[in-house]
């Protein structure tokens, strides 16, 4: 079927003129009008623009162009400015806002002949790991819809996961992209901080936030990564390193690698879950690699530090939702005072109110030093930390997520619970390296992810350990049942 | 609770956020457990460690030239506006 395969495959079929973007685009449609209303993982479809999407791309292909992407459909999640297209960001308060102006991963994804479906459901603002902070509703998982997709790219999760699109788009600002990924068994990668652009992507936490990829392989996540990344002057964080070309180290044997084992990873992990990391080590030490212990003693303080950062930097992000220049306004405002209060109390959600109470506190007046200097102190002493475990390995491994997805409703009335999801993939953030999630098992019938950390711009030789696990296990071509 | 709910509602006239009467409990309660759990930050010894200012090692803010970049796209951009009279944004009279 079409919707198994992989992007090559299905730029292979596309070169040979086999099968056109157009009916590429109606299979995916097809799909998508079949399986959504279960899934609930698209805020909007965008089917006409898609057509007309499909239609310029065959025109290309016509002309005898060839690329990776050119014709292939993907979904961008809903944090994605989509010119002349709703770009709600899951919130009430941009429910009415069309954004007038492409972000520079939607420009760079057409210019390479992408197809948009739709945008993806996600938790408010990306403020949320498990897609029930959502206006639009909670997605499901599709390997149980009783259970959360993770989030908070929940949607680009499901999406993917679900065959919906060959890949979709997600941000990670304290895990978005790899815990979604872990939860639905698919593979996602968050780059380096600033390897992509930030610029038309709602902001949440600009220190944290990055962009990246869902797709069903490392070798697929390469190709959508390299068309994403790269400089843009549009972005003031934006580095400028040349983007190498990720397919041509993919196959590097994997013989002399060096993997460390970060002790605070394993401490108190369940033992399913530490059985996998063993599985999965044997399949890499098959493969040549060395495994090493190393140790940030830092590292547990990851999800206290990235508490008070990303609300502090969240706080001071959403104070432009004012009532007055676009979104949400509250009816009949008594004066402006009313309307900024007003207008913000019904525009964002309870968990964006209390990041952004929480953020408004940890910076006022007397209490600074105390939380986020001191948070941006323990932020260098981990990121320092990584730095000195890259001098002694090529590649650090973990689990992406403490547990399988978990129920709708469990977690959502218990703010700290929902937090400690991200502990073992805020690190990565809080210093900026690039991490990935690939399925590497399952547990009661849920799949489970496996996670690499690598150095800064080694975005390369994550992807080339990925695909090398991925050559030797079958573990990413699961599909949920219902939607092979 | 490490808050009051004197202090939450401080917090909210900051944050410029109206909270309903019923969610005000929520809040203190659910904002007092964050402070407590980031608390735990406080024992952590980072000595003569400067906070971090960029995530990555000797990269700066970039700067560019004070130049014109951008076109005029006002009437664009106020589609998305909720209230707008001849190019000007329409809020509550502010001066009596």
């Amino acid at each position: 079927m079409l919707h198994d395969l992989s992007i090559g495959a299905l730029a292979d079929l596309l070169g040979r003129r086999e099968v056109s973007s157009v009916e590429l685009t109606h299979h995916f449609l097809g799909r998508i009008e079949r399986h959504n209303p279960g899934l609930n993982a698209l805020i909007t479809a965008t089917g006409e623009h898609a057509l007309r999407e499909a239609a310029a791309a065959d025109l290309r292909l016509q002309r005898g162009e060839r690329g990776p992407l050119l014709g292939i459909p993907l979904i961008h999640k809903d944090i994605f400015c989509t010119d002349g297209v709703r770009t709600s960001c899951g919130s009430r308060m941009l429910d009415n806002f069309i954004a007038p102006y492409d972000a520079t991963v939607v420009e760079r994804l057409r210019a390479a002949g992408g197809v948009m479906l739709g945008k993806a459901n996600m938790d408010e603002f990306a403020m949320g790991s498990s897609n029930e902070t959502s206006y639009y509703g909670p997605v499901k998982n599709p390997w149980d819809t009783s259970r959360v997709p993770g989030g908070s790219s929940g949607g680009s999760a499901a999406a993917t996961a679900a065959r919906l699109a060959p890949y979709a788009t997600g941000t990670d600002t304290g895990g978005s992209i790899r815990q979604p990924a872990a939860l639905t068994g698919i593979t996602g990668i968050k780059p380096t901080y600033g390897r992509v652009s930030r610029y038309g992507i709602v902001a949440f936490a600009s220190s944290l936030d990055q962009a990246g990829v869902f797709a069903r392989s490392a070798a697929d996540a390469a190709t959508v990564l390299q068309a994403m990344a790269g400089f843009d002057a549009r972005d003031s964080t934006s580095v400028d390193e040349p983007v190498p070309d990720y397919h041509a180290t993919l196959e590097t044997p994997l013989k002399g690698l060096k993997i460390g084992l970060l002790a605070e990873f394993f401490d108190g992990l369940e033992a399913r879950n530490v059985a996998l990391i063993e599985a999965a080590l044997a399949v890499f030490r098959s493969l040549g690699a060395e495994t090493v212990e190393v140790s940030l003693p830092h590292l547990p303080l990851s999800v206290p530090t990235y508490y008070v950062v990303a609300p502090a930097e969240c706080s001071s992000n959403l104070s432009r939702y004012d009532g007055v220049r676009f979104g949400y306004r509250c009816d009949s405002p008594k004066d402006l005072m009313d309307l900024y209060k007003r207008s913000r109390g019904e525009g964002f959600g309870a968990e964006v109110k209390r990041r952004i109470m929480t953020g408004t506190y940890v910076l006022s007046a007397g209490y600074f030093d105390a939380y986020y200097l001191k948070a941006q102190k323990a932020r260098q002493l981990i990121t320092d930390e990584f730095r000195t475990a890259f001098t002694r390995v090529d590649l650090l491994l973990g689990p992406t997520t403490p547990t399988p997805a978990f129920a709708l409703g469990a977690k959502i009335d218990d703010p700290i619970t929902m937090y400690l999801n991200d502990i073992y993939t805020i690190g990565a953030n809080l210093a900026g390296l690039p991490g990935l999630s690939m399925p590497c098992g399952s547990i009661d019938g849920l799949p489970m992810g496996l996670q690499l950390i690598g150095p800064h711009f080694a975005e390369g030789r994550v992807l080339n350990a990925a695909h090398q696990f991925q050559q030797a296990t079958d573990w990413h071509l699961q599909a949920p049942r219902g939607y092979a | 609770m490490s808050l009051t709910r004197q202090e939450v509602e401080k917090i909210a006239h900051l944050a410029r956020l109206s909270i309903s009467e019923q969610e005000m409990p929520v809040y203190v309660t659910s904002l007092s457990s964050i402070v407590d759990f980031v608390a735990e930050l406080a024992r952590a010894d980072t000595g003569s460690v400067a906070p971090m200012a960029h995530p990555l090692e000797g990269l700066h803010q970039r700067l560019r030239a004070d130049a014109v970049s951008e076109t005029d796209q006002r009437e664009r951009y106020q589609q998305n506006a909720p209230s707008v009279q001849a190019g000007l944004y329409v809020v509550p009279r502010v001066i009596e």
